[in-house]
C-alpha cells in the first residue's frame, strides 16, 4: 500500500435497511435496502484536497461520515495512515478522533446554541486531554480564533452562536475542527449555506490550513465549479457509485463518462459569451432503494446500449490516474 | 415604452425597532420578450422588489414612494380589488423554494386550476382542468401528473408545476424568484432552459431574481445588481460581465468560480452586508469598499449613465468626481 495515503477505503459499502409498514412486511419477506454507498474505493494522499461531487442523493455525505466512522459501514475496509479502523470500537477510536475532524454544512445547526464560542472551540481540547491548564486552553482558543480571523478573539470568546453571522459561525466550526491539529478533515458542503461574497474567504482559510499543516482534505460538494478551484483530484458519484475519478483538470476538461459530461454541461458559466450547450440528459436521479440494474446511469444516459442495462461496468484505469466506469469508454 | 417601468420604488418594513429600509429608490424596466436579471446577496432587497411589484408584501411592508408602471398604468395606486385583476392575469410569480410553495394537501392539477378559477370567473371547472393539462404539457410534464400530490413529484417536477401555475392565466410578465436554487445542477439547467423556451414561445417579459450571477449570464439580456436596497449597476449582461464598473459588481463577479478558463483562487468581498435598519451614510457599500474616499461616506452617488449602451452605475469613482 502506498505510504503517502492518509486515508484509503476499499470496496466500502453502506446499505441502510428500509423500514416499511406492517402490511408490506407481512406480505413480503424481502428486506429492502437503500444503497447509499455501494462498493467504492479511493485514497486521499497526505496534504491532498480530494473532491467528492454529485447530485443530492448520490451518497457523498454518507461517504464522508463513513470515513470518520460516524456511522458503521456494512462491509469494506477503511484505513487511516495504514491502520485498519473499520472494526475499531468507540474506545479504540477515541485517540484517533483528534486526528480526524469534520466541518458540517449548516453552521446554524452544527453549533450548540447554549454554549459560548470559547466552550465550543475548547470542548475537543478537554475531551482529548491535550491541554494541561486553563491558561493553555485560553491561549489555544485565542490563537485559533485569530487564525480563522475572528479578531479580536476577546470579543468573540463569550458570545453565543446566535450573535454571529453565518460566515462567522462557519469560522467557529472551522476553528473547532482545526484547533486539534487534525491530519484529516472532512468538509461537507461547508459554504453552500453562505452568501457568495463570503464563500471564498472561508474556503481560502481552510486551504491555508491544508497547506500549513499538510492536512488531507475531503471536500464534499455539489458545485463542480467550486470543486475545480479547490481540489487536486475529484471523484464523481452517482447513486452510491463512483463514476469517474481523476486529476480535477482532466476530469473537467476531458470528462469521459456521459454523466460527468452532463454534469459539467449543466453548470452555468458566469460569462455571457459562453452559451450553455444543450443538455443531452433528461429526468432526475432514481431512487437508491432499487437502483437500476447494470450501469446505474443507463436510465438517463444518451448513449446507453443493451450491455449497459445488463452488466455493471468495471471501474477501469485509463491512465494518468484517471478512472472511469463506463462500457462505452471501455470499448 | 417598456412593459414594466419601476420608477424610484421605495419599500420599507416597519418593525418595533424602526423602519427596515429594504428597497430605496429602485428604478428598472423590463420589455416584452426580454429577461432582466436582478442579482444580489441575501437581504439586499431583491425579493422585496418582486413582492412590491406583485403588491403582495407581508404585513408591515409598505411601498413608501415611487411608481410601478405596468403598460403605462401605475399599479401602486390601485386598490386590492383592482389589483386582483392585474395579479396573475397580467403578471405572475414563481416563488422561491419549489419544495414548499405547493400545498401538500391538494393535487397539483387542482392547485393550478384554482388559480384559473379564482381569476377568471366565467370558466367552468371542467374547462379549467382541461387548460391545466395543456399547461402541464407546456412545461414538460405528463398531463396525468395533475392527479398527483406534491409529495409524489420530484423537485424538478414541482418547479415545473409552479411555472405552469404562474402561466395559468396567460400573463405578460413573469417574475421568477430563485427558480433554480435548491435543485440539482442538471435539473436546474433543465428548468432554466424551459424558462428560456417559454419566454420565446409566449413572448414573455421576464424578471429573474437570483444570487447566482452565472445563471443570469446564461439566461438574461440585461442585469441589475442590487446592494443594500439600491441598484448599484445596471446594463447589458455582456457589458457588465466584460467591464464591471462598480467595485461591488467587480467583487461579486470575482467571487464566482467558473468551470471554464484558468484555475485561480477565488476572491471575496471583506465584511458583511449592512443592517438596513440603519444603513451606512453616503454610498451604502463604502464600509466594504477598497477604494473608499471621503465623499463616499457623505454623499449618496446617483445612478448615472456611463459610456454608450445603457450602462448605468452608482459610484463616485466612476462618475469622474474622483479620478
Amino acid at each position: 500500500m502506498a505510504n503517502n495515503a492518509a486515508i484509503k477505503i476499499n470496496k466500502l459499502k453502506k446499505w441502510f435497511p428500509v423500514r416499511r409498514g406492517f402490511l408490506a412486511t407481512a406480505f413480503s419477506r424481502e428486506q429492502l435496502f437503500l444503497r447509499a454507498v455501494d462498493e467504492i474505493s479511493f485514497d486521499i494522499k497526505i496534504g491532498e484536497v480530494f473532491g467528492l461531487a454529485g447530485e443530492s442523493g448520490s451518497g457523498k455525505t454518507t461517504t464522508g461520515r463513513l470515513l470518520l466512522k460516524l456511522i458503521e459501514p456494512t462491509s469494506g475496509e477503511i484505513y487511516f495512515k495504514d491502520q485498519d479502523i473499520t472494526r475499531l470500537s468507540e474506545n479504540e477510536l477515541k485517540p484517533l478522533r483528534r486526528r480526524m475532524q469534520i466541518v458540517f454544512q449548516d453552521p446554524y445547526e452544527s453549533l450548540n446554541p447554549r454554549m459560548t464560542i470559547r466552550d465550543i472551540v475548547a470542548e475537543g481540547l478537554g475531551i482529548q486531554k491535550i491541554v494541561r491548564s486553563e491558561e493553555e486552553i485560553e491561549e489555544k482558543v485565542a490563537d485559533i480564533l485569530k487564525d480563522v480571523e475572528l479578531v479580536p478573539p476577546e470579543e468573540f470568546l463569550l458570545r453565543y452562536p446566535h450573535e454571529l453571522s453565518g460566515g462567522q459561525r462557519q469560522r467557529v466550526a472551522a476553528a473547532r475542527a482545526f484547533v486539534l491539529h487534525p491530519e484529516f478533515i472532512v468538509a461537507d458542503e461547508p459554504v453552500s449555506m453562505l452568501d457568495v461574497s463570503i464563500r471564498a474567504e472561508i474556503l481560502n482559510l481552510m486551504l491555508n490550513f491544508v497547506e500549513k499543516f499538510k492536512v488531507s482534505f475531503l471536500y464534499i460538494t455539489h458545485d463542480l465549479a467550486l470543486a475545480r478551484h479547490m481540489c487536486d483530484r475529484v471523484a464523481i458519484m452517482y447513486l452510491g457509485k463512483i463514476m469517474e475519478m481523476g486529476v480535477t483538470e482532466r476530469v473537467v476538461y476531458e470528462p469521459l463518462h456521459p454523466y460527468t459530461q452532463a454534469l459539467i454541461a449543466a453548470v452555468p458559466v458566469p460569462d455571457p459569451t459562453s452559451k450553455r450547450t444543450r443538455l443531452p440528459v433528461t429526468g432526475e436521479i432514481p431512487s437508491p432503494v432499487n437502483p437500476p440494474p447494470g450501469c446505474r446511469f443507463h436510465t438517463r444516459c444518451p448513449v446507453a446500449e443493451d450491455i449497459c442495462r445488463q452488466k455493471e461496468p468495471a471501474f477501469i484505469d485509463v491512465g494518468k490516474q484517471h478512472f472511469v466506469a463506463c462500457h462505452k469508454v471501455a470499448g | 415604452m417598456p412593459m414594466l417601468d419601476v420608477q424610484d420604488l421605495t419599500t420599507y418594513y416597519s418593525t418595533q425597532r424602526g423602519f427596515v429600509k429594504a428597497v430605496e429608490g429602485v428604478s428598472l424596466q423590463v420589455d416584452k420578450g426580454e429577461a432582466l436579471g436582478l442579482a444580489g446577496e441575501s437581504g439586499c432587497g431583491k425579493t422585496t422588489v418582486a413582492l412590491s411589484i406583485m403588491r403582495i408584501l407581508p404585513t408591515g411592508g409598505k411601498i413608501m414612494g415611487g411608481k410601478i408602471l405596468f403598460n403605462d398604468k401605475d399599479i401602486v395606486t390601485l386598490n386590492e380589488k383592482q389589483m386582483s385583476k392585474v395579479r396573475w392575469k397580467d403578471m405572475s410569480i414563481v416563488f422561491q423554494g419549489a419544495m414548499n410553495a405547493l400545498n401538500p394537501l391538494f393535487r397539483l392539477g387542482d392547485q393550478i386550476s384554482e388559480a384559473i378559477l379564482t381569476h377568471e370567473a366565467k370558466v367552468s371547472k371542467y374547462k379549467a382542468m382541461k387548460r391545466t393539462k395543456k399547461l402541464l404539457e407546456l412545461v414538460g410534464l405528463e398531463p396525468k401528473r395533475a392527479k398527483d400530490y406534491p409529495h409524489e413529484l420530484s423537485g424538478g417536477m414541482r418547479q415545473r408545476g409552479l411555472i405552469a401555475m404562474a402561466l395559468a392565466c396567460n400573463p405578460q410578465l413573469l417574475i421568477a424568484d430563485e427558480p433554480g436554487t435548491a435543485l440539482d445542477v442538471i435539473v436546474q439547467a433543465q428548468v432554466l432552459s424551459l424558462m428560456e423556451e417559454l419566454k420565446k414561445k409566449l413572448n414573455l417579459a421576464m424578471m429573474l431574481i437570483t444570487h447566482d450571477l452565472s445563471i443570469i449570464a446564461d439566461t438574461c439580456e440585461r442585469v441589475a445588481i442590487m446592494y443594500a436596497g439600491k441598484i448599484v449597476e445596471h446594463g447589458h449582461v455582456a457589458d457588465i460581465f466584460k467591464e464591471p464598473l462598480h467595485p461591488y459588481t467587480q467583487g461579486l463577479i470575482g467571487a464566482f468560480p467558473s468551470i471554464k478558463g484558468a484555475r485561480k483562487r477565488i476572491s471575496s468581498i471583506p465584511g458583511l452586508p449592512p443592517d438596513l435598519l440603519n444603513p451606512p451614510s453616503g454610498c451604502r457599500f463604502h464600509p466594504r469598499c477598497a477604494y473608499t474616499k471621503d465623499v463616499c461616506k457623505t454623499d449618496d452617488p446617483a445612478l448615472i449613465e456611463e459610456s454608450e449602451g445603457n450602462h448605468f452605475v452608482a459610484c463616485h469613482l466612476v462618475s469622474g468626481k474622483l479620478a
